[in-house]
């Protein structure tokens, strides 16, 4: 159960940096922290304790034995590709911001209103 | 028939991929291929509309169930994905066929139409996947696609827009991938037929999710009062773009799943319904009320979007909530009636002024209202059809907005919810306020001088906007029993028989 708790408050960490970092470079950290901690909730899902790789045809060695669950590996997998993904456009678009407006801080990077 | 449902991602995926390829060397490639691409998915959401009855389940891989255990990846097109098909190919074709004049002041034209072909293969792929995580991978693929048309211009403001889009837009794809997470933990399968019935039916498991699922969604579909990245992003994209964002985009990613999953996965309950009903109520009154004292075009029309999506939740939450109570029936299909048909209206009236707006924008160079005037003289064809979408957005007969407004209208006095019927009508007036604003400050009054050597828009941004004029008009006809029977109700029966969904996609 610890473990859920740990994660859940580093999602926790990652949503704050978010909403009060002033950083564009921190706020992207922050959503990368948000990001890690639900990939490793997917991940906490799918653990058995003490089980072993789910491989098929079963070896002798492993016989009767418990084995973690696949499906959320698979998924993580793909969330973390994705993840790279808006990653890096956030961050070029980031450097885009810093070439037009000469900073990083969000409370200047203001034309849009209303 | 079954085997045709996957082109619907092929086709655009594929041209996407081509473009990147040979765009290089043939030119004009992309503009040839994404038009073309598009209009053959508007034929093929024709044909399955008019020749296809209940659903299709086409399954990835060819795996069958074993043991009633769904294996392969569930590709499912019902009455419901089959409406939000033909909207995406449909307005999707007609904003590309726009694009051929508007890009011309880009420099990278090849790579707009790959990123406009990811998207619709994303949209598509969400409005056919029968599995929450593929609908999670669909999801990004539309959203990144989406993040980056935004900041198309690479100007000051575009840059700003797409950057606060994606963190916003980053946050909801995580609340969404977490909750899928949950579901997963309790049910222990991703596909949305197989977790109904494996879910239990209240509880506190049920809230919390569903909680996560409408933040999430609600953050995508620009809900209030999760509005705040909309106005921006619509309004900075490029036209064709803002016209496909508001016009598609919210629809197919946020509204589409919400009624999906709320209907056909979770079981109905009343809290929830409530919830649902008085978010949208709450966007209606929010976005026209912001929306009135604009003076830029694209974000008064940005925050007409929010507003406007406001009845669409409105008109199917009622409905939502007359089953949860276990209510008439009827009252229920004609408010759900009524939210769809107002969701196609909204795709086309709200592309069209999107697309006008371009227009106007490509002669003048300008947006403010107050630099604007006069100009119908000079763009004819520009000034008709904004008209008739201003009338269409306002709910003026016989355009088509009129008619699915009023059965909102009806539907809520009849299900009893008189305060809601009044605001309904009172958002109404004010949209109309509204627009005669824009109608008189860009096209009518004295022509000013900075504009004397303007001209009309090019053929293809013309012919877009006097099709899609035409549509405004011809949607009215959705409301004669016949031809209703055949778009509309399958969709409606979709989301009123809510168990109908499990059974026949699980076969049993």
């Amino acid at each position: 159960m610890i473990v859920y708790i740990l994660c859940f408050i580093l999602f926790i960490v990652g949503l704050y940096g978010v909403v009060t970092k002033r950083n564009l470079i921190k706020i992207i950290i922050g959503l990368a922290i948000m990001e890690y901690s639900v990939n490793l909730f997917l991940i906490l899902i799918g653990y058995v304790n003490n089980g072993t790789a789910p491989i098929l045809p079963v070896p002798d060695a492993l016989k009767n034995k418990p084995f973690v669950d696949p499906l959320p590996q698979a998924m993580i997998l793909t969330a973390i590709v994705i993840g790279l993904a808006t990653t890096a456009l956030l961050l070029s678009i980031a450097i885009r911001l810093y070439r037009k407006y000469g900073t990083f801080d969000i409370r200047k990077i203001n034309s849009l209103k209303g | 028939m079954n085997s045709l449902i996957p082109l619907f991602v092929i086709v655009p995926l594929g041209s996407a991929f081509l473009m990147a390829i040979l765009g290089r060397f043939i030119k004009g490639f992309g503009k040839f291929l994404t038009s073309f691409g598009l209009l053959f998915l508007t034929g093929l959401s024709l044909y399955f509309i008019f020749n296809s009855q209940g659903t299709l389940v086409y399954k990835v891989g060819g795996f069958e169930a074993s043991a009633g255990i769904p294996v392969a990846i569930y590709m499912v097109i019902d009455g419901l994905s089959k409406l939000l098909l033909l909207i995406i190919a449909l307005i999707g074709f007609l904003s590309a066929f726009y694009s051929i004049s508007y890009t011309k002041q880009y420099t990278a034209e090849r790579k707009f139409y790959i990123l406009f072909c990811l998207m619709i293969a994303g949209m598509n792929g969400i409005v056919i996947s029968g599995d929450i995580f593929n609908m999670y991978v669909f999801l990004e693929i539309a959203a990144i696609a989406s993040y980056a048309l935004v900041a198309f211009g690479v100007e000051k403001e575009q840059l700003e827009a797409s950057f606060k889009y994606q963190v916003l837009g980053g946050v909801a794809s995580l609340l969404i991938l977490m909750s899928i997470g949950f579901i997963y933990w309790q049910t222990g399968t991703l596909n949305i037929a197989d977790i109904s019935t494996q879910l239990p039916t209240s509880g506190a498991f049920i809230k919390f999710v569903s909680i996560l699922f409408i933040v999430g969604f609600g953050l995508k579909a620009a809900i209030f009062p999760f509005h705040s990245w909309l106005p921006d992003a619509h309004s900075s994209a490029p036209s064709p773009i803002s016209a496909m964002l508001s016009g598609v985009l919210i629809k197919a990613i946020g509204i589409y799943v919400i009624f999906r999953l709320f209907f056909n996965m979770f079981p109905i309950s009343y809290e929830i319904a409530m919830t649902i009903t008085i978010l949208g109520t709450l966007s209606m009154l929010i976005g026209v009320l912001l929306a009135i004292g604009q003076w830029d075009v694209k974000r008064l029309l940005a925050y007409h979007s929010i507003s406007q999506m406001g009845y669409v939740i409105l008109g199917v939450g009622i409905g939502m909530v007359v089953l949860s109570k276990g209510g008439d029936k009827t009252i229920a299909a004609f408010s759900i009636l009524g939210g769809l048909y107002h969701l196609i209206n909204h795709s086309a009236f709200k592309a069209l002024l999107f697309l006008n707006a371009g227009a106007v924008e490509y002669r003048t160079g300008t947006r403010n209202l107050k630099r604007l005037g006069g100009i119908s003289q000079k763009m004819p064809v520009t000034s008709a059809t904004s008209f008739g979408a201003a009338m269409a957005i306002s709910g003026i007969p016989p355009f088509n907005g009129f008619f699915s407004k009023l059965i909102i209208i009806i539907a809520a006095v009849q299900a009893k919810f008189y305060l809601l019927a009044f605001f309904a009508v009172f958002v109404s007036i004010v949209t109309l306020a509204s627009f005669l604003k824009v109608q008189k400050y860009t096209f009518s009054g004295k022509l000013k001088p900075a504009w004397e050597k303007i001209k009309e828009v090019p053929f293809s941004m013309a012919f877009s906007m006097i099709i899609l004029a035409g549509l405004c008009l011809v949607l009215s006809l959705l409301v004669i029993p016949g031809i209703r029977d055949i778009v509309l109700k399958p969709a409606v029966d979709v989301l009123l028989n809510t168990i109908q969904y499990t059974t026949t996609v699980l076969g049993k």
